[in-house]
């Protein structure tokens, strides 16, 4: 379980986090908002790439507040990022390999790609370099998570670049990540169809928790909202 | 051979023991052992150190051993070895060169290669540097490459130098004629107080001629690096260099391309980028549970994989 107490983030004098309170046990949790609103920061945060200026993070019931990315991965903390990063000369199947902590086979590479949708000969000995596209990356950022497996995985905007076909299936691939984990997938994302998978969603608005709750309760206010903005916007 | 020229050997050619079909073995400043094949002639010079390869035309799928080793400190040498690759061959070149330096002398190999690839001609050539040591002395290796290519010929280049030459420079000259092409990729690695330089000159006289010429280089420590690589397009061809830098601590690299189009339909491309290695590179494999140590080393293999 993940759990943050009056957390706030501060570059200089500009406030991006406020008190935020939270506590994340559900199956699938939903983070959204408007640009600007704080969901990466919180991603970054959750992941310790960055620390707080104020308050705590628990992790299963441990302070990780102060705790290295490293050490933070290692308990069992994952994160997609929203760009995924390029390696020159690292192969995708390297990559899987340092993402499992263990040198992965050929099956297990294969079996890691073809649940993103790609055929995994085309790509297993291919370089995570500037020859795949955004797309493609994005999907191996993916298959990364699920070689690791972890009890808690942070997707930054998991579709962001992801065509129609693949839609259907990333939903298809985070329930088969739950049933192998068993843990707490975190999603950032503004996609209606992945916030009605959610259990719960999170709404952040200028750096601040306004909603939080099950998504039976919150997805139709979400909803309403999109609605009339839609009106004003036609009137 | 004793241990520690057996282990030079197994670091710049991945070999234990002499080697198969046609070599030429050079310990301590002398020829140790040589062999000529059915197709590929090895001929020790008369008039200054060094051999002729001469390589059948028509030669396909064989290859050449060429070993450098020095192992007794101060040895200080220069070898001209030149190649003759006949024409419609297809051949593979491994030379290379283990330094150990135990001692408080300089130690140095400089290498004169020169090749005379003929027309349809196919050949690579892979090339090791690497020295070690644990006196004071340093090891030295300034290798000369001159590449003739005839028509239609095709020479691929991997050179590698990875660990522990204290100071190098090399030069490499080519001259190519109509529809020939050389690809070159260099890959070096400088630590400590280490010097490297390089430098390219291909000349694309003859139209369809194209080269590419690809470095990708590390610099740690204190160690200091330059790129030097000159296209000149005399004819309707095609000419690529690159160099890509990772530098780390301390120490400097300096890519200096230069194109020159003298002919209006030559096509020529330079690209360089030097930098350390990017943060978010780092960040992504400590998210994988790799320490930022770990991430580093995983990035420097992969960047000269």
């Amino acid at each position: 379980m993940l759990e943050l107490k009056n957390v706030s983030y501060s570059v200089g004098d500009k406030q991006i986090l406020k008190n935020i309170d939270l506590e994340i046990s559900d199956r699938f949790v939903a983070i959204t908002g408007p640009n600007g609103s704080g969901k990466s920061t919180l991603a970054k945060l959750v992941a310790g790439i960055i620390t707080p200026t104020e308050g705590k993070i628990y992790f299963d019931g441990k302070d990780i507040t102060d705790m290295s990315v490293t050490d933070r991965a290692r308990s069992g903390i994952s994160f997609a990022f929203q760009q995924p990063v390029r390696f020159k000369g690292i192969t995708v199947k390297h990559l899987l390999s340092l993402a499992a902590g263990k040198k992965t086979s050929v099956s297990e590479a294969c079996e890691y790609l073809s649940e993103v949708g790609l055929c995994a000969k085309d790509y297993i000995n291919r370089e995570v370099n500037a020859s795949l596209s955004g797309g493609e990356l994005k999907r191996i950022e993916i298959a990364m998570i699920n070689a690791r497996g972890t009890s808690l995985s942070v997707f930054d905007e998991p579709e962001a670049g992801i065509d129609l076909w693949s839609f259907n299936n990333l939903i298809k691939v985070f329930e088969k990540m739950h049933e192998r984990t068993h843990g707490t997938i975190m999603i950032i994302s503004h996609q209606e169809r992945i916030l009605n998978i959610a259990d719960k969603i999170v709404v952040l608005a200028g750096g601040e928790v306004v909603e939080y709750g099950e998504k039976e309760k919150v997805f139709p206010k979400l909803m309403d909202v999109r609605a009339s903005c839609r009106f004003a916007g036609n009137s | 051979m004793d241990k520690i020229q057996q282990d030079l050997l197994e670091q710049i050619a991945g070999i234990h023991e002499i080697p198969e079909g046609a070599y030429s073995l050079r310990i301590n400043g002398s020829l140790h052992g040589k062999n000529s094949s059915e197709n590929i002639e090895i001929v020790k010079k008369e008039d200054k150190p060094g051999i002729d390869i001469y390589i059948k035309p028509g030669t396909k799928n064989e290859s050449v051993h060429i070993p450098v080793i020095l192992s007794q400190t101060g040895l200080k040498e220069l070898v001209y070895n030149d190649f003759h690759i006949g024409e419609d061959c297809d051949v593979t070149i491994v030379a290379g060169c283990g330094i150990h330096n135990g001692g408080s002398e300089d130690s140095e190999h400089s290498g004169i290669h020169s090749f005379f690839v003929s027309k349809n001609a196919k050949c690579k050539y892979i090339e090791k540097h690497y020295g070690e040591g644990d006196g004071n002395g340093r090891n030295l290796m300034n290798p000369t490459t001159y590449v003739e290519m005839a028509e239609g010929s095709y020479m691929e280049m991997e050179t590698a130098q990875i660990k522990g030459v204290d100071s190098t420079k090399r030069v490499t000259a080519a001259k190519l004629m109509e529809n020939a092409t050389l690809v070159v990729r260099e890959k070096i690695m400088t630590h400590g107080e280490q010097y490297a330089e390089t430098e390219f000159d291909v000349e694309l006289n003859g139209d369809g001629s194209g080269t590419h010429v690809i470095s990708r280089a590390v610099a740690k420590d204190n160690s200091k690096q330059k790129f030097v690589s000159r296209i000149k397009g005399n004819s309707k061809c095609s000419g690529h260099t690159e160099c890509d830098a990772i530098i780390m601590d301390q120490a400097t690299v300096a890519a200096i391309p230069e194109i020159l189009a003298v002919n209006p339909e030559a096509s020529l491309i330079h690209e360089a980028a030097i930098g350390k290695i990017a943060g978010e590179q780092l960040i992504k494999l400590m998210t994988l549970g790799l320490t930022e140590k770990e991430a580093e080393e995983e990035i420097v293999n992969g960047f000269l994989r």
